[in-house]
């Protein structure tokens, strides 16, 4: 009790000093609150749990039970409460980066706990490090990797990962090793053996700072994937490179002879590509499951993760590099399942990774700066602390300019001087450096603590350091920046023509360049991998241009409906745009193979509401979304009413409504199987009658409302082929429209719409059996209506928005009929005799 | 050397040729002490393709490349080789259509009247349009896109999809609203993209 009233008072002196440091008063409430409870508990509810009960209790206080995931979970919190307050202040984070903010809140905290306990309390264990907290970031890390990116330029990441990571090891332990031998710092119980441990553990680059750097500036995209991509092989190497050295040591200086050696650069090369290797076998494993997890999607997104953890526990079981496991396995995953999975859960995959990993690269810096509080560790020894800081400064520079100027030789795109520099000085130092040198063996380094304590002063120096002046240094050298390329179909199309040109090219030179390998690996892969790995529906739609159509018309639809909606109307709905035809090219896309002719039939019967040609109305001036939706709405009032009607009358209403809001293995409700097949069936059911009665005779409206429907099913091969052929309804429109040059110019340019579109929603089999009330059958049912409200608004626009009136209408049908139709029977219809001359006097009248 | 500097010879209008398409100008001064290694490697392949020894290419030549027939646009591509009405095609010419993907060469001088390099950004482009420019009329029409997509996407998408793929991309380009894409739009649709890294091949550098 005097111990923790003791800790209290620094507690409260040192809320003082953080108040005066300038971090904010909540943050020292908060995080000084969270002391208290868990060192206060500690000392009160000491022996509670054991004493007898002489009653029954009511309540207990039982901490013990609690204690440890308790104290986790506070600490969690308290991180994290941590970057809270470091993001807080935009202009702090501008100029330090976020990684170094959280080691000084590290420092402060640490500060309170030493304060409280006058000893390090809480630490970062390294078994905690490399267990539960590294493999989620490299998890997250990989699966977000820009896919291609990284395989294009995957040989100069390995070889700054490996040959680099391997040169800054070997030479900063050298080096330190000579001018150790050399008296530069004083007398210390190191051999080179150890130095080159040392070098090995020191040689983990961090990204994250400049990662964070990176994506605010936008610098171009092969140099951060060079970056990004080295630090997460880099630390895989690291700890293999780090493993064998330890092997060393331990095996001790006179035992190793070339046998060793060669031995050690065997398993340095087994364990890492044998850790590669596991991850992408992880990868395949995980592909697969996805293919039939169809059932249980709440969890779908869990075995990911389950999976790439396992990746790296199995790897680690094996001796095999974990981290390089974990990594491959995301990389090689990625494409796949998130093919495979809904959208739901790739979306849900990526938030929960990105949680996790934030979450503990949170805890872990601020430990590292909680690491400072340790008195132990501080063995300080100017010469060893200076000449480190300056050797991985000047190897990382030697080596990346070397290599860079290596792979320059046979770079098509050569890396710059300032891109190398920048990847030089972005040689951060990190938590792996850190994990590595706390769980180094002090029975066989006696000198541990001067080296736990050296690789904490270059992890703060270069996070803090390096990290402020990054972003500086990025601006003043003015690296390239990324080119902020739209995502645009053209774009997409012309960079798969571009590929198949090279390819050629290599083909028709002989030679095989890069486009050879790419290109064999999409044909390997297009026949069998994809096979093995996708389910038959992702591979019908994985084609990225495809792909990319598919986003394009998602965003217009979503940004159609956000644009109808602020403008408070749901008129917008009714409002012709190109959203409009997108969105249900969407739907139909979507729904084709469940009911593909309704669907059909829906896109004629709106162009038919259109009257206009979809496609010209994206011609005319009116913006995208019209502004005055209401003028439009007017206009197309008369059309409005009627097909409201009809929808009214013959579209499916849905059952939805009593059915439960929550369940518990889905995010929603979805649409019900059985009604589908019930829509199915009403249609046919439809359909068949207005055949029969078709086929009977009985009716003529039947039959001439048959072929649009023919004529839609031979679509494609009904499509003129030459785009100026001039269409019958251009003239049609000559003859009575005000702004007939316009539309008929229109016309001539969307035949294919325009066949469709006259008629078509009128002459829908869905709706024809409820039609059969209006008595003169010849003509169809709207005709009259419209002939009404002709004479009450024929105004001039709303003319030319409908470019037949009822009379003509009567011809056009069989017009049609005669020119396009492939149903031989109704050409037969006799309605097409009478017709015949009107066609020819239409045309003639193009010509005119 | 004497090897190279005669297999050089032997090669018709050979410094014309690299004037024009700029393979290997390296120190202009000696230009037959430095071997013209494309050149000769390029020599070299065209007498392979040229099984019969005629000195030039016919269309089935290219046919012949097994690697080839498995490109979607692989037709278009030989085609590109041909000028309208010819049916061969004679090594300055393969040279001078290959010239197109050589990596644009920064530290070259700029000579403000020398005509344009023939691996420049537009002629790259030009070449990637008449690709789709069967017909020669300088525009792209719906039809010679939707040609080019059905090559390319093959049967994972329907004709309904494929066409409606197609108006969408021509809606995209197209500035002045004829349905068509005119060269010009083609260029400003890909401004964004970069060209020089894109169509450029590594070994002709």
């Amino acid at each position: 009790m005097y111990n923790f009233s003791q800790g209290f008072l620094v507690i409260s002196t040192a809320m003082l000093e953080v108040d005066s440091a300038e971090v904010g008063l909540n943050y020292s409430l908060k995080s000084s609150a969270t002391e208290n409870i868990s060192t206060s508990t500690n000392d009160s509810t000491g022996g509670h749990g054991s004493s007898t009960i002489t009653t029954l209790p009511i309540v207990i206080w039982k901490w013990h039970h609690v204690e440890t995931p308790y104290l986790v979970a506070l600490w969690i919190l308290t991180c994290w409460l941590c970057k809270l307050v470091a993001e807080l202040n935009h202009n702090i984070t501008s100029v330090i980066p976020e990684s170094g903010l959280l080691i000084m809140m590290g420092f402060i905290l640490g500060g309170i706990v030493w304060g409280a306990d006058k000893a390090q309390t809480f630490k970062l264990i390294p078994v905690n490090f490399f267990y539960y907290l590294l493999p989620q970031i490299v998890l997250d890390a990989s699966y977000c990797m820009p896919n291609k990116l990284f395989f294009s330029n995957l040989g100069a990441i390995l070889v700054h990962a490996v040959i680099g990571t391997c040169w800054n090891a070997g030479t900063v332990g050298i080096a330190l090793w000579g001018c150790y031998e050399g008296g530069a710092m004083g007398n210390l119980n190191i051999g080179l053996l150890q130095f080159l441990l040392f070098g090995a553990l020191m040689s983990a680059v961090d990204p994250v700072a400049v990662i964070a750097v990176f994506e605010e500036v936008h610098v171009n995209e092969v140099l951060y994937i060079l970056v990004f991509g080295e630090s997460l092989l880099n630390d895989g190497v690291t700890v293999v490179l780090y493993n064998v050295f330890d092997a060393f040591v331990s095996l001790g200086g006179p035992k190793i002879n070339a046998a060793e050696i060669i031995k050690g650069i065997i398993s340095f090369f087994v364990v890492s590509f044998g850790g590669s290797f596991l991850g992408v076998v992880f990868a395949v494993l995980i592909s697969m499951l996805t293919r039939v997890t169809k059932n249980v999607q709440v969890i779908e997104a869990g075995f990911i993760i389950v999976l790439g953890y396992l990746s790296y526990l199995t790897a680690e079981m094996l001796s095999l590099s974990a981290i390089l496991s974990i990594t491959f396995c995301g990389v090689c995953c990625q494409k796949y399942i998130t093919a495979n999975m809904d959208e739901k859960s790739v979306t849900t995959l990526r938030y929960v990774l990105k949680v996790m990993a934030n979450g503990s690269e949170t805890m872990i810096f601020v430990f590292l700066g909680l690491s400072a509080i340790d008195q132990n560790i501080w063995v300080w020894n100017t010469g060893f602390i200076l000449l480190t800081i300056l050797f991985i400064v000047i190897f990382r520079f030697m080596g990346v300019f070397f290599l860079n100027w290596l792979l320059n030789q046979s770079r098509l795109i050569p890396i710059d001087l300032t891109d190398q520099f920048v990847m030089g000085y972005g040689g951060l130092r990190g938590a792996v450096a850190y994990g590595l040198a706390a769980s180094l063996d002090e029975k066989k380094i006696p000198e541990k603590n001067l080296m736990l304590g050296t690789t904490l002063i270059v992890v703060y120096f270069t996070v803090i350091l390096q990290g402020i002046t990054m972003k500086p240094l990025v601006q003043w050298l003015k690296v390239k920046k990324a080119t902020q390329s739209d995502l645009t179909l053209n774009g997409k199309m012309n960079n798969r023509v571009f590929e198949h040109v090279l390819t050629a090219m290599e083909d028709i030179c002989g030679r095989m360049g890069d486009n050879w390998w790419t290109r064999h690996w999409n044909y390997f892969e297009d026949k069998y991998v994809c096979w093995l790995l996708m389910t038959s529906d992702a591979r019908k739609h994985k084609d990225p241009i495809f792909g990319v159509f598919h986003k394009l018309n998602l965003e217009d639809a979503k940004k159609y409906v956000n644009e109808g909606e602020s403008k408070g109307s749901l008129a917008f709905i009714r409002n012709y745009d190109n959203a409009s035809v997108d969105f249900k090219k969407q739907l139909a896309l979507e729904y084709a193979d469940i009911m593909p002719d309704i669907m059909n039939d829906m896109s004629e019967y709106d162009f038919g509401i259109d009257n206009v040609p979809v496609t010209s109305v994206m011609k005319n001036p009116l913006p995208s979304v019209s502004l005055n939706v209401h003028e439009l709405d007017r206009k197309s009032m008369l059309n409005d009413l009627s097909a409201h009607h009809l929808l009214d009358q013959h579209l499916y209403k849905s059952r939805r409504d009593n059915r439960p809001t929550y369940s518990r293995s889905h995010y929603n409700t979805s649409e019900n199987p059985d009604e589908m097949q019930e829509i199915f069936q009403r249609t046919m059911r439809s359909r068949l009658e207005s055949f029969k009665s078709a086929k009977m005779g009985v009716n003529p409206a039947k039959k001439l409302s048959k072929h649009p429907k023919k004529d839609s099913t031979h679509k494609p091969n009904g499509k003129p082929a030459d785009p100026h052929r001039t269409h019958p309804y251009g003239d049609e429109d000559f003859e009575f429209s005000a702004d007939s040059a316009s539309s008929s110019e229109i016309a001539g340019h969307f035949p294919r719409r325009n066949t469709n579109a006259p008629g078509a929603g009128v002459d829908n089999p869905a709706f024809i059996p409820e039609m059969d009330m209006s008595p003169p059958m010849r003509n169809p049912p709207w005709q009259t209506e419209t002939a009404n409200n002709m004479a009450v608004a024929p105004s001039q626009t709303a003319q030319g928005r409908l470019p037949w009136t009822p009379t003509n209408l009567r011809h056009l049908a069989p017009l049609r009929m005669s020119t396009r139709s492939t149903d031989s029977f109704a050409m037969a219809d006799a309605s097409v005799d009478d017709e015949a001359p009107e066609e020819k006097s239409g045309s003639h009248h193009t010509r005119l | 050397m004497g090897s190279t500097n005669s297999t050089l010879l032997k090669i018709p209008n050979v410094e014309v040729l690299m004037q024009e398409t700029g393979l290997k100008l390296v120190a202009e001064e000696n230009c037959l002490n430095v071997s013209p290694a494309h050149i000769i490697r390029l020599h070299d392949r065209f007498k392979a393709l040229d099984k019969e020894g005629r000195g030039h290419l016919c269309p089935h030549d290219f046919g012949a490349i097994k690697e080839l027939a498995m490109n979607p646009i692989g037709d278009r591509i030989i085609g590109a080789f041909f000028s309208p009405g010819k049916e061969t095609v004679d090594f300055h010419t393969f040279v001078k259509i290959l010239a197109h993907f050589r990596p644009v060469d920064k530290d070259r001088p700029k000579e403000p009247n020398s005509p344009e390099p023939i691996n420049s950004r537009s002629n790259k482009l030009k070449f990637a349009f008449q690709l789709y420019d069967q017909d020669k009329d300088g525009k792209i029409s719906r039809d010679e896109l939707l040609q080019v997509l059905r090559a390319m996407l093959g049967m994972q998408v329907t004709d309904e999809q494929l066409e409606s793929i197609a108006d969408r991309t021509i809606q995209e380009a197209d500035l002045d609203r004829d349905d068509t894409i005119s060269f010009e739009e083609f260029r400003k649709s890909l401004e964004k993209i970069n060209i020089d890294h894109k169509m450029s091949i590594r070994f002709l550098r």
